[in-house]
């Protein structure tokens, strides 16, 4: 049994008020609220257990050390990688996609290689890319979601073609919440590499890479309920065999001359300088934290919101879904009738200590597509309940009232 | 005391108890607020920092300054109907002069607005000084 006012109770903010209304915090999508263990392991790190990593032979660096490499472990099992050492620490889903553009991609790519993405990237699985369209030529092909939102595999393998060097894409939307069978489209791919960008994915359903077969997968740790600046991205043996260290400095090499320098082992060899250390910890804390509720009924919990929401949503006549792809996540992006921007939305929901996000969502393609200027998105976490969805509803109505 | 158009509607949000009827109330004024022609929506006259699109065109004449706005947010819009009350037909001389957060906090709405949108109004406030020292 899924106690979720148990969970809600793990969550100090959540107690809190906004604007004299209990907080109803709906922009999950953005950034998750932290569980006290994770604010704890934070204070602890800094209180009783600080030190530079992988530097000194003092005691307290050894401890830092120690807990910072021990989440490797742990990210890999999160995502059940096969080594730990394929798991590379960095400050989130947009250093991971960069490390790959620049370290991977961008040496064995020349004018005319394809990159094939959907429109529904995030600007991070996008602007990397463009990064190489700019500087080297490489042409990027779009797909296109259906009317519904969804985002099929075989839609994205009619893509491919012989010039295809990469496949990026997300895992799921982080504006239409749809799912992308990534496992079927690395299955279908043959020999292209394929990148998943994982930061609604990972938080919302069980990952394992092993079974995806993918070759990248990048994960943020503020989405995932850990401490922002954390973040990690799973590359296959192989491609981390091929892959350039992207930064330079320490940490990341084994000797420096005036002639050369050799490189630290991977993972390491791709983490340069002082890393996030407590924010790493902080990630290891909140992984063990979801893995302990259980990847399954949190998908599970989040799954019966959706379905909670999308029939409030549906009998508001005033209102549009964009995106009702089967099986989609609990995210929703809204835009309502009567000329009211989401913008407006959210300084009224707001008002009734409702948080969610009005904007592009980092999707400014995507809108493009749906031809819409911004959205209204409310983004469901572990910890939102039913009575949420109702008083986000509630507060829709005062806007249709306002505005409509 | 600032203009008598601006004084009105202080008036007028004195009547309004709660924070709906007055977020009611500025939608009101946007929406009553003549639209800016697409034609004039462009980059000249776009204000930038604000979390919305917004639009404003200067019509100074005579020495005297006048502006007309717009915005794709409805809240947005009542705040350019608001501001264009404060500052229309004030002699451009007087438009720095004018304490425009202080003036607007006279509608206990400065308090509701977020820091995003808090910052637009700064961008627009900012926008229209600058207008009228140029035609100064």
């Amino acid at each position: 049994m899924y106690d979720v006012n148990k969970i809600r109770a793990d969550f100090p903010i959540l107690a809190r008020e906004v604007n004299g209304q209990p907080l109803t915090y709906l922009d999950n999508g953005a950034s998750a609220q932290k569980p006290q263990v994770v604010i704890d392991a934070v204070t602890r790190g800094y209180a009783e257990e600080y030190s530079n990593v992988h530097r000194g032979l003092h005691y307290l660096s050894n401890l830092a050390t120690e807990k910072y490499e021990a989440v490797r472990g742990i990210v890999a099992r999160f995502l059940n990688a096969p080594s730990e050492d394929e798991i590379v620490f960095n400050s989130g889903t947009t250093e991971g996609i960069n490390m790959v553009a620049y370290g991977w991609a961008a040496p064995r790519m020349a004018e005319g290689d394809e990159i094939v993405l959907t429109v529904a990237e995030h600007h991070a699985n996008i602007v990397p890319w463009h990064f190489l369209r700019e500087r080297q030529g490489v042409r990027l092909v779009w797909v296109e979601p259906d009317a519904d939102g969804s985002i099929p595999a075989d839609k994205v393998l009619a893509a491919v073609t012989e010039r295809t060097k990469l496949i990026a894409v997300t895992q799921c939307s982080n504006v239409l919440g749809s799912i992308v069978d990534v496992k079927a489209i690395k299955a279908g791919a043959g020999d292209v590499p394929v990148l998943v960008d994982g930061s609604q994915g990972a938080v919302h359903m069980p990952v394992d890479v092993a079974d995806l077969g993918v070759d990248f997968y990048a994960i943020t740790g503020h989405k995932l309920y850990g401490p922002s600046g954390s973040g990690a991205i799973f590359v296959k043996r192989e491609r981390m065999d091929e892959m350039r260290p992207f930064m330079g400095g320490g940490d990341m090499i084994r000797e420096v001359t005036r002639e050369t320098v050799t490189y630290n082992d991977p993972p390491m060899k791709f983490e340069a300088g002082t890393p996030g250390i407590v924010q790493t910890i902080g990630l290891g804390v909140a992984l063990e934290y979801m893995m302990g509720v259980g990847m399954e009924n949190i998908a599970a919990h989040e799954a019966s919101l959706a379905k909670y929401a999308a029939e409030r949503f549906e009998g508001l006549n005033w209102l549009n879904v964009q995106g009702k792809a089967p099986g989609k996540a609990a995210i929703f992006s809204l835009t309502v009738e009567g000329g009211a921007h989401a913008h407006d939305l959210s300084t009224i929901l707001d008002k009734k200590g409702i948080a969610i996000r009005a904007g592009h969502h980092c999707a400014q393609p995507l809108m493009d597509h749906l031809g819409v200027p911004a959205t209204a998105r409310a983004s469901f976490g572990m910890y939102n309940t039913t009575e949420e969805v109702d008083r986000l509803v509630e507060g829709l109505e005062l806007c249709h009232r306002l505005f409509g | 005391m600032a203009t008598e158009a601006f004084e009105d509607i202080v008036e007028d949000f004195e009547f309004l108890d709660d924070w709906e009827d007055r977020y009611a109330h500025v939608i009101d004024l946007g929406r009553a607020m003549d639209p800016l022609e697409d034609a004039l929506k462009v980059p000249a006259t776009k204000v930038e920092g604000c979390a919305s699109q917004v639009w404003l065109m200067p019509e100074i004449e005579a020495g005297t300054f006048r502006f007309r706005g717009d915005s794709d947010a409805l809240i947005v819009r009542g705040i350019i109907a608001v501001l264009s009350a404060l500052y229309n037909g004030v002699a451009v001389s007087d438009v720095p002069k004018i304490d425009a957060k202080a003036e607007l906090g006279r509608l206990s709405l400065e308090e509701h607005l977020s820091a995003q949108r808090s910052n637009g109004l700064k961008a627009m406030i900012q926008r229209i000084n600058k207008l009228a020292v140029e035609a100064a």
